[in-house]
């Protein structure tokens, strides 16, 4: 019975979007609701933020393991909302100086690093154990050498070799895939808006 | 010292501490992925804030050229229903939000699912094979086609893969270690360049900032 | 016993790391160029549609990515600003992506000043708003709608940037940059298909695949893939351009071909290492 009106919501909300996209007269219905949608998933930020905020208050208070860094989380988050809504986020503010300064030159380490383990990766697990691994093997090959300059250096064809796996084995193979998934995601929608999918309510009665 | 050079060590000793992580895990790599953790999270509340609340909700709820439109308070109490799930006793409430976003967005991706995904790329699949060209390009729009019919073949899970069907499968998931195989070098490709961006920061910014260019 | 190509497929994952790094390095600091050879294919498929626009059109360029990803989207933006901008192409900025606000302006703001253009005039960034594809069929009936400011909270309908921008069908292009999802597909699906409105774009290097059965379908004009693609458009703009500024992606590109060169290398020795093991056990049995 809890689920009811959740459910019921979902239904008519999940219906005027179908409608709207075949019947230009509902649009009034759905933009409402596409203006609703965007202010009720930013709550999902807020959401993030106060349980992150919770984890680490609650492994200062418990000392829980390496609880020594949960102060710097906490501080890095105040500071960035603090300068945010003092000066404002306008381009050369504090707040986008500590973004530029700070912000982006960690995250883009951070994700640099893969780099290294997917050398790592390549060199202990990539291993040509059957024929269509070592076809899979060979394929990378191609396009690694085909999508830089050295690979044209080599010999001229590579490039062309590497244009074509892409645009047709590989696109068939994409192909196949986005096809298949569109189908799964079609049933999923259509599970949800009518209630027979609905986990992400947390329940089943 | 200027704020620009201030701001490309501060840059540069977090680069740092972070690439410590490479020898092993240590109180440096900690620190800095602590701080970007908080610091991140800061910027998207702010963002949140100052580009969707306050645009969006508050000046459409109270708007400048003054009134009140009481409308806007129902996406404001579903916002907080979302909070409510931090509260145990209430979190039931926030189903009632989850229920409008997962139906608005289920009911706009059925449509946009079905016709870019599903049926244009049917349609492009089957437009190929009549397409001109010489001997070359007709053979690969057959290689394509057979590609994305057997590719599907394979992950149609309800008949068991034997007899003709089985061959099909066997086709299909040749065609995708192909595909696997270009998804692979691309991903060498995209991880390599993250290392070129963050080395040509650290060789071109702030080796300079110590006199050292090279 | 195990052979010495056995032992050197059990190299310390450090020494790698140091090799990784050293094929990155060398290249850079020695300052080393490639000739970028531009042939037909999606990333000249993008430039010939933009070259094509007539001047005073207005393309819309959605930053959907986040630091993680700059070095391979940051050169795009701004290969894609100049090109624009040169052309006397007004470009409306939005991001679905928050950080993508931040990256945006930074490209924009540094060629339009280098360029004598005018923010609000030539160009606007708008800011971020939550919700993908949901904000974009908005959008499709009224833009001020979803942003009735910019990113700073000023009003758009006083830009002379946004004068006849009121739906999404009144732009001639729209541009995404991204890093996933929110991203390319999302604009393909909501806006292209739904609006019948020109997309094309720019993607790392991990997505680029996924994309090449819209381009087929023409439901994507034009595709720039990872720091390949931005080199690609790096090269073409810089074309016919008297002292064109310094290519950050064309400077990548030789230490991206010595490192995938490294990375093959590990493969083949980690392959051989592989089977001579496999050899050697299948021989003792």
């Amino acid at each position: 019975m809890r689920l009811v009106i959740p459910l019921m919501i979902t239904f008519v909300a999940g219906m005027i979007m179908i409608l709207q996209f075949f019947v230009p007269a509902t649009q009034p219905m759905g933009d409402n609701l596409q203006e609703w949608y965007m202010i009720v998933s930013s709550a999902a930020i807020f959401l993030g933020a106060a349980n992150l905020i919770t984890v680490h208050v609650h492994k200062i208070r418990f000392k829980a393991r390496n609880w020594k860094y949960s102060p710097i989380t906490l501080i890095g988050f105040a500071v960035m909302i603090i300068t945010g809504l003092v000066f404002g986020i306008e381009a050369d503010l504090p707040f986008d100086y500590l973004f530029q300064q700070m912000v982006a030159p960690m995250a883009a380490t951070m994700f640099s690093l893969l780099a290294f383990f997917v050398a790592s990766a390549a060199f202990r697990a990539f291993r040509a154990s059957n024929w269509r691994a070592s076809l899979l093997l060979v394929s990378a090959f191609v396009v690694m050498l085909g999508r830089v300059p050295i690979g044209s250096m080599i010999w001229n064809k590579i490039p062309i070799i590497s244009e074509w796996i892409m645009q047709y084995p590989n696109m068939a193979g994409q192909r196949a895939v986005m096809i298949g998934a569109a189908m799964g995601m079609i049933a999923t929608s259509l599970r949800m808006i009518f209630g027979i999918e609905r986990s992400y309510l947390g329940g089943a009665d | 010292m200027s704020w620009e050079v201030i701001g490309i060590w501060l840059g540069a000793l977090l680069s740092l501490c972070l690439y410590s992580f490479l020898y092993k895990d240590n109180p440096f790599y900690k620190f800095a992925e602590h701080l970007f953790v908080g610091m991140s999270a800061g910027y998207w509340v702010i963002y949140a804030i100052m580009n969707v609340l306050v645009p969006n909700w508050w000046q459409k709820l109270v708007p400048l050229e003054g009134g009140f439109q009481p409308i806007w308070l129902v996406p404001g109490v579903l916002s907080l229903f979302m909070l409510f799930r931090l509260i145990p006793k209430l979190a039931g409430l926030s189903r009632l939000s989850l229920a409008l976003i997962v139906g608005t967005g289920a009911g706009i991706s059925i449509t946009a699912m079905l016709q870019t995904r599903a049926l244009a790329q049917v349609n492009g699949t089957i437009i190929a094979l009549g397409q001109g060209g010489g001997w070359f390009d007709w053979v690969s729009n057959i290689i394509m086609v057979t590609g994305v019919v057997c590719g599907l073949v394979y992950f149609f899970f309800s008949k068991s893969h034997t007899g003709v069907f089985g061959g099909a499968a066997n086709v299909g998931i040749t065609l995708l270690m192909v595909a696997f195989g270009a998804s692979f070098g691309y991903t060498v490709m995209a991880r390599i360049s993250l290392l070129i961006g963050q080395t040509q920061f650290l060789l071109f910014e702030w080796l300079p900032t110590m006199g050292i260019h090279l | 016993m195990a052979t010495f190509i056995e032992k050197l497929g059990n190299l310390d994952r450090r020494v790698i790391f140091v090799l990784m790094a050293l094929a990155v390095i060398i290249p850079l600091a020695l300052r080393m160029n490639l000739p970028i050879p531009i042939d037909k294919g999606p990333s000249k498929n993008l430039f010939d549609a933009i070259d094509a626009l007539p001047e005073g059109s207005r393309v819309l360029i959605s930053f959907d990515y986040d630091p993680s990803t700059m070095p391979e989207l940051q050169p795009m933006a701004v290969a894609l600003s100049q090109h624009l901008m040169t052309r006397d192409i007004r470009i409306v900025s939005l991001a679905l992506w928050p950080m993508g606000v931040s990256l945006g302006n930074e490209a924009l703001s540094a060629v339009g000043d280098s360029l004598g253009k005018e923010e609000y005039v030539d160009w606007v960034n708008l800011g971020y708003k939550i919700g993908g594809g949901v904000l974009i069929v908005r959008m499709g009936s009224d833009i001020q709608s979803v942003f009735p400011t910019d990113y700073g909270g000023n009003p758009v309908d006083e830009m002379p940037v946004m004068q006849g921008v009121n739906k999404l069908g009144d732009l001639d292009m729209i541009i995404s940059l991204s890093a996933g999802d929110p991203g390319i597909e999302t604009w393909i699906m909501m806006a292209g298909d739904r609006y019948n409105i020109a997309v094309g774009g720019g993607c790392t290097a991990v997505s680029a695949p996924q994309l090449y059965p819209y381009l087929s379908t023409g439901q994507l004009i034009g595709l720039l893939g990872g720091l390949k693609g931005a080199g690609d458009y790096e090269t073409m703009v810089r074309i016919g351009v008297e002292n064109p500024p310094p290519g950050i992606a064309i400077a990548g590109m030789a230490a991206q071909s010595v490192a995938h060169l490294v990375i093959m290398l590990f493969i083949i020795i980690g392959n051989i290492a592989y089977l001579s093991e496999k050899k050697r056990k299948g021989g003792a049995k």
